[in-house]
């Protein structure tokens, strides 16, 4: 009897019957794992339709050669043609191209043609798939027609990666499932094991109130990380969803995970706490995870928006998870690269959670 | 039996909801090993005066004093050596009886075999229920089972009998008089007043969060008598639990 408490004990067996009780229930597999799944698979299926990267073409540039001619036929690119000189650096300088292409009769025979690229610094996502699918192109008209090499291009750093739209979507839909798993999944329970007095047994035990949140938050976690290792798996299987650096790749986007999971966390302990009943936790988590669904790049791309729309997806932690999601996923981005990500999410952690000690209650 | 060793004493006990009083200065003692009643009708304030010495809710003003541990300042200490049944409480959702036992064996801290504690109170056919598909008194029993993870000294039961059949009722008391037999102090609330007169040591009767009586049945039967009371009805040698029992035999149900 005089042995100390042990905490750890505790908090382990409440994690374990929270999970185990996570996994029976329906609503809690279908947010996490059905929705995202559907959207992959639609997405999955649909193929290129996803993604438009805006490639203008020079002024002076020929137009008649195999690049320009391959350029039109691939469903990632929308070239804009007819634009002068300096309508092209004013849409370069503002994102909404995201690169210019001048392709050139070579004057010696090797290779036939010149193509010299320009990115911006406005739309760096977009010029990295650009930079890919120009790499790709290059890389099958030259094997193509093996006798003279067709084009060169001189550009420097290019990835042999082709970026397809599951690569976009696959970590939006990771990203919108930890929301919603972390808003709804903890308002619900936390608000229901109050109302069933479930909380008030607990108490009726030595068990501490961090053991509780503990317990839970991990069962959580586990439950999400699960989830999120089969969307992976999924995509990475089914569509060919980019791992470049593999088990480390997937390790990654795994903290991220969890990092945004805690987050999410912290918006459903404020409903849990706000909430006047069963039926005001949807409203009120809709309302914290709908404008981040369609504001914070789980679709599109935000740079898509209209500019004043932009600032207001700048804002939301979801944007700065999937934003981190794709660079570690696709561009082989580790952690610290994505630091500034991380760091915005944690400053929306410790608000969120400096409010939710405010407006938490235990019965 | 030590009668003078109170492992609970009550002094003073108030408890303001708001504006309205609902214990109005209870002072008692619980000794050591006995059963001990609170009866009264209903918003006495019996729920009030367990919760509070369980440390659950917060007194407005009084002293505790729990096996030596005061309710201020050692609740922890507390919570440990007692066992709870709530009048209303609820168990973790989508977990079966014995995933439930293994739950409370974490939260307090102790090692125990789930199967043999459902057996205690008669549930280990239904370990693989879960808590919402049991009956009423099966409820309630699993909750005593609860009650006894952690082998406590004291423990609560608010109403534990309300909703059983005749024969649960008769069981469950075979069995809080075996806990006791095991040396644990019984704190029990219950309106059945057979209940009482047959388990209970020592009852208080509570009345709007005061003590009107307090003593052991037999003798608060006795003062009743000798103030002249007469039954109106002569009562025959059997009632109608006597049929009850003796038509549907003594066995717990499991249905
Ligand atoms: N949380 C609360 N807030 C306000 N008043 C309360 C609260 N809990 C109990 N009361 C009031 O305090 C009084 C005592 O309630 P309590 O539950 O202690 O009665 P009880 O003796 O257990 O009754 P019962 O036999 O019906 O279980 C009642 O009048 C009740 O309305
Ligand atoms: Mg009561």
């Amino acid at each position: 009897m005089n042995k100390p408490y042990n905490h750890t004990k505790a908090t382990l067996a409440l994690a374990k019957a929270s999970f185990r009780s996570i996994m029976r229930s329906p609503s809690a597999v279908v947010f996490t794992l059905a929705f995202p799944l559907i959207f992959i698979l639609v997405f999955g299926f649909l193929g290129g339709g996803g993604i438009k990267v805006d490639l203008a073409i020079a002024p002076g540039s020929d137009l008649q050669n195999p690049v320009i001619k391959a350029l039109e036929e691939t469903a990632v690119i929308n070239l804009v043609k007819n634009k002068s000189k300096t309508e092209i650096a004013q849409q370069l300088e503002k994102g909404n191209i995201a690169g210019v292409i001048d392709v050139r009769k070579n004057t010696v025979p090797q290779p036939a043609y010149l193509a010299n690229v320009q990115y911006t610094s406005a739309s760096m996502d977009k010029g990295n798939i650009l930079k890919s699918v120009l790499n790709n192109l290059m890389f099958m008209l030259n094997t193509r027609d093996l006798k003279p090499s067709v084009a060169e291009i001189r550009e420097s750093t290019v990835h042999g990666r082709t970026y397809r739209t599951i690569d976009f979507i696959l970590p939006g839909q990771l990203g919108f499932s930890l929301l919603s798993t972390g808003v709804f999944g903890t308002a619900f329970v936390f608000f229901s094991l109050r109302q069933t007095l479930v909380i008030k047994r607990f108490f009726a035990t030595p068990v501490k109130r961090a053991s509780i949140i503990l317990g839970e938050g991990l069962a959580r976690i586990g439950f999400a990380l699960l989830g999120a290792v089969f969307i992976i798996m999924i995509g990475h299987f089914f569509f060919h969803f980019t791992l470049i650096h593999g088990i480390v790749t997937v390790l990654n986007m795994l903290v991220l995970s969890i990092i945004g999971l805690i987050v999410f966390m912290g918006f459903g302990f404020v409903v849990s706490g706000i909430a006047k009943s069963e039926s005001t936790i949807p409203p009120i988590a809709n309302i914290i995870t709908l404008p981040q669904f369609l504001l914070s790049g789980t679709f599109f791309s935000i740079d898509h928006f209209p500019v004043w729309l932009q600032p207001i997806s700048r804002a939301l932690p979801l944007t700065y998870l999937n934003d981190a999601m794709r660079q570690v996923a696709f561009e082989g981005a580790g952690l610290w690269d994505v630091k500034l990500q991380i760091l915005i999410m944690l400053i929306w952690g410790i608000a969120i959670y400096a409010l939710a000690v405010k407006v938490f209650k235990w019965e | 039996m030590d009668r003078n060793n109170a492992i609970i004493s009550v002094r003073n006990l108030v408890k303001n909801y708001a504006d309205f009083t609902a214990v109005k200065g209870l002072s008692f003692d619980v000794y050591e090993n006995e059963i001990f009643g609170l009866l009264g009708p209903n918003g006495a304030g019996k729920t009030t005066t367990l919760e509070i010495i369980e440390t659950l809710r917060e007194k407005t003003s009084g002293e505790i004093i729990v096996d030596g541990f005061s309710v201020d300042h050692d609740a922890n200490e507390i919570k440990r050596i007692i066992g709870v049944q709530l009048q209303a409480a609820g168990y973790y959702p989508n977990l079966n009886l014995v995933e439930l036992m293994e739950l409370f064996a974490g939260l307090y801290g102790v090692n125990i075999k789930p199967m043999e504690m459902l057996e205690k109170v008669n549930l280990q056919d239904k370990a693989k229920a879960k808590y919402k598909a049991l009956s009423g008194g099966q409820k309630q029993r699993f909750s005593i089972a609860t009650t006894l993870l952690n082998s406590p000294k004291i423990i609560f039961l608010d109403e534990p009998t309300t909703g059983l059949d005749p024969q649960a009722r008769r069981n469950l008391w075979d069995l809080i008089t075996e806990i006791r037999k095991n040396g644990t102090t019984v704190v029990i609330t219950t309106h059945y007043m057979d209940e009482a007169e047959q388990l209970c040591d020592r009852v208080a009767f509570v009345e709007r969060g005061e003590i009107i009586a307090l003593d052991t049945p037999d003798n608060l039967i006795d003062q009743l008598l000798s103030r002249g009371f007469e039954r109106t009805k002569e009562v025959k040698k059997a009632n109608l639990e006597d049929v009850f029992i003796n038509l549907t035999g003594k066995e717990w149900r499991e249905g």
